[in-house]
């Protein structure tokens, strides 16, 4: 995985509650047995007037000039600024693979999706929860400020605006450690392969009936 | 000391290693694999050299994209017509043959929906932890398991470790006492509850569902429960196991027998809350208040009795609640105060992991049974949850109802819920749907989804909209 340190970029806007993992990547592209390409075809049906199809070139496509993502403003956006419950619905990890092969490595809203939030940080993407006034703020100041950028930097647990205010954020240790370094995380359970057969040991002798063989 | 939960039980026994930082390595008896959040997981595997850990407990079956006519899925994968669908299907084949990985086939008579095939082969018993790369894998709480949808890359790291890394959740109580009115049924509970609690209520919870409405609901209604949970953002939903969890499971294929069987019988009376246990949240609805739903809106807190009318963006609270009702009317074509039973619907589909069990068939037949499909419908369809479903529901002559009333009678997938197979809404159309999201475009490019139980599904067949089942 890669890592996450620090992050400085364009912040683009996605003004809506409960955006669901069909919106950010709708069904028909999850049939690709890749995890790359998705981009593209992120918000596919905000950012398109016609429907997508995989394996199509979407630089034909009819663009929808309403939704932000197409302005010029926004071109080359690093992080993007959401309302609350971002990534609800499907557990598809196909939406931060989409994000990030879009050029998405950060996103800050209210509140995440539990299955979402999680896979993000399977993906060297830093979803940051802050509190709905300060989101709501940040929105005001980037619809305010063409070229609006803000720098994330993840070992401070710091977000920079650009007039240098500073708001500080949480993240869990464990995950930080992980996105820091870009670690992969199967690599970091298997230094425990021992305790995991001590405790597999035990469970097969104390409940024996979950271990049967499929047939 | 307080008692625990039964979300706490499930947790510590299951808890392999408990880090300094917050998270844990929880043990994973059970991972469910479908074709399309494991193919690059597989490919992670191979990149990285690795095996499954532990072969046995994968159980592979293709689901999402599998053709539901049957002229087209008596061709196995070969007939699969759309060339992307065909690949994916055959990638897990393909994948389950190199890990030695065991799956139900497509044209196997166990295959099915994941969340209808692990319970009723038995492949997912009470007392595991579940896991699957697919978000309604909470269904299988129903049974006094901990089960919840995963990403891809943890569908990989339970392949390769048969451990999640995990940060223990908040418990959360929903209980619904009374006794519901005749036509009234589980979906409407679980509609009812995330009409309450909002899509996002449940977020960083598992929930478990009591009190008597769920004790006195059916192993197939406390599936339909357990699996909305995430649509109230709970990745788990959980049941209590009791005598009908233990008569459910047993005689299933590959649920223990003998001396095993007594084994596990008393361990899995010991999956209940504590009387003393403390939950985080408590959310209490009456049974009397809970009419037959429908959703009006694109998520499914957007949700109304059937005797409602849909809201007014000018009543809302707050200016987003405001924007959210404008957009949602916008897209569903649908204006402030219509009544729901207002509706015109153009497509019916009943099925999906939600609604697509015996009991709902045999619901949504008894509504049908010697009426005809209104001329307004283009297409109502049932589509099985799983060969054995169709196999039962074809020995109680639930096909021929349907098929003399004029709904098409298909073969199991998950068909119009995610509309990955060719089965789908055109734009615009409204759609009385058994499934579980009502997302834009999730039925299709610009489809309209309301949704409701099988009854409501099956007398909105009928009627071309919705009416109350409980005046049928």
């Amino acid at each position: 995985m890669k890592s996450f340190t620090t992050v400085q970029g364009i912040a683009a806007p996605m003004d809506r509650a409960n955006v669901d993992t069909d919106l950010i990547i709708p069904k028909q592209f999850l049939k690709s047995i890749k995890r790359s390409g998705f981009g593209p075809n992120l918000f596919d049906e905000l950012r398109y007037l016609d429907q997508g199809e995989p394996g199509q070139d979407c630089s034909d496509r009819p663009v929808n000039e309403d939704f932000p993502l197409n302005h010029a403003r926004y071109q080359g956006a690093s992080i993007l600024l959401a309302r609350e419950n971002f990534g609800c619905g499907s557990s598809r990890e196909h939406a931060p693979w989409a994000l990030d092969d879009y050029g998405f490595r950060c996103i800050i809203a209210p509140s995440f999706a539990d299955i979402f939030y999680n896979n993000c940080f399977k993906n060297g993407i830093l979803p940051i929860e802050l509190d709905e006034a300060i989101v709501s703020r940040l929105f005001e100041e980037m619809y305010a400020n063409e070229g609006y950028a803000l720098t994330v930097d993840l070992e401070r647990q710091l977000i920079v605006t650009p007039s240098a205010e500073e708001i500080a954020f949480d993240v869990d240790g464990f995950r930080k450690h992980c996105l820091l370094n870009g670690l992969d995380d199967i690599g970091l359970t298997l230094e425990s392969a021992e305790k995991i057969r001590e405790f597999e040991a035990r469970w097969r002798d104390q409940s024996p009936w979950l271990f049967g063989k499929l047939a | 000391m307080s008692g625990q939960t039964l979300y706490d039980k499930l947790w510590h026994s299951h808890l392999v290693e408990q880090r300094d930082d917050g998270s844990a390595l929880i043990y994973i008896d059970r991972q469910l694999i479908h074709e399309v959040t494991s193919p690059q997981a597989f490919e992670g595997l191979r990149l990285s050299g690795r095996k499954p850990w532990r072969r046995d407990a994968n159980l592979a079956v293709p689901d999402h994209n599998v053709p539901t006519e049957k002229s087209e899925r008596e061709g196995g994968i070969d007939g699969i017509i759309d060339p992307i669908s065909r690949l994916q299907v055959q990638t897990l084949d393909d994948n389950c043959k190199d890990f030695d990985i065991f799956e139900f086939e497509i044209n196997d008579r166990r295959q099915g929906i994941v969340h209808v095939v692990g319970p009723e082969q038995g492949a997912t018993l009470p007392g595991m932890t579940i896991v699957c790369g697919d978000s309604h894998t909470s269904t299988h709480g129903a049974l006094g398991a901990l089960a919840h949808g995963i990403g891809t890359s943890e569908v990989e790291h339970v392949m390769a470790t048969q451990c999640l890394v995990q940060q223990k959740m908040k418990n959360m109580l929903v209980r619904v006492d009374g006794t519901l009115q005749p036509g009234v049924t589980a979906k409407d509970v679980v509609l009812a509850i995330i009409g309450e609690i909002g899509t996002a209520g449940g977020t960083g919870y598992a929930i478990e569902f009591g009190g008597d409405v769920i004790r006195a609901l059916s192993m197939e209604g406390r599936m339909t429960v357990c699996n909305m949970a995430i649509e109230a953002g709970a990745r788990a939903g959980m049941i209590a196991v009791d005598e009908k969890t233990i008569e459910y499971v047993e005689g299933r294929p590959y649920a223990p027998t003998g001396e095993a069987w007594q084994r596990a019988v008393e361990a899995w009376r010991e999956l209940h809350s504590d009387d003393d246990a403390v939950f985080d949240r408590v959310v209490e609805l009456k049974a009397e208040d809970i009419k037959p739903q429908v959703t009006w809106g694109t998520s499914p807190e957007m949700v109304l009795p059937v005797d409602g009318t849909v809201p007014d963006p000018a009543n809302a609270q707050t200016g987003s609640e405001r924007e959210a009702i404008s957009r949602a009317l916008e897209y569903m074509g649908l204006r402030a105060g219509q009544a729901i039973t207002d509706i015109k619907l153009d497509k019916v589909f009943i099925g999906s992991c939600t609604n697509s069990r015996i009991e709902d068939l045999r619901a949504a037949a008894a509504v049908v049974k010697g009426r005809k499909v209104a001329d307004s419908i283009k297409l109502a369809m049932v589509v099985p949850g799983s060969g054995r479903v169709k196999e039962q529901a074809e020995q109680e002559g639930l096909h021929e109802v349907f098929i003399e009333a004029g709904l098409e009678w298909r073969e199991p997938g998950c068909s119009m819920c995610l509309a990955m197979n060719s089965d789908k809404l055109g734009a615009g159309e409204h759609c009385a749907s058994t499934s579980n999201r009502n997302f834009e475009g999730r039925q299709g490019f610009g489809g309209r989804t309301h949704l409701v139980s099988p009854a409501m599904a099956a007398a909105a067949a009928v009627t071309g909209h919705f009416v109350d089942v409980r005046d049928w």
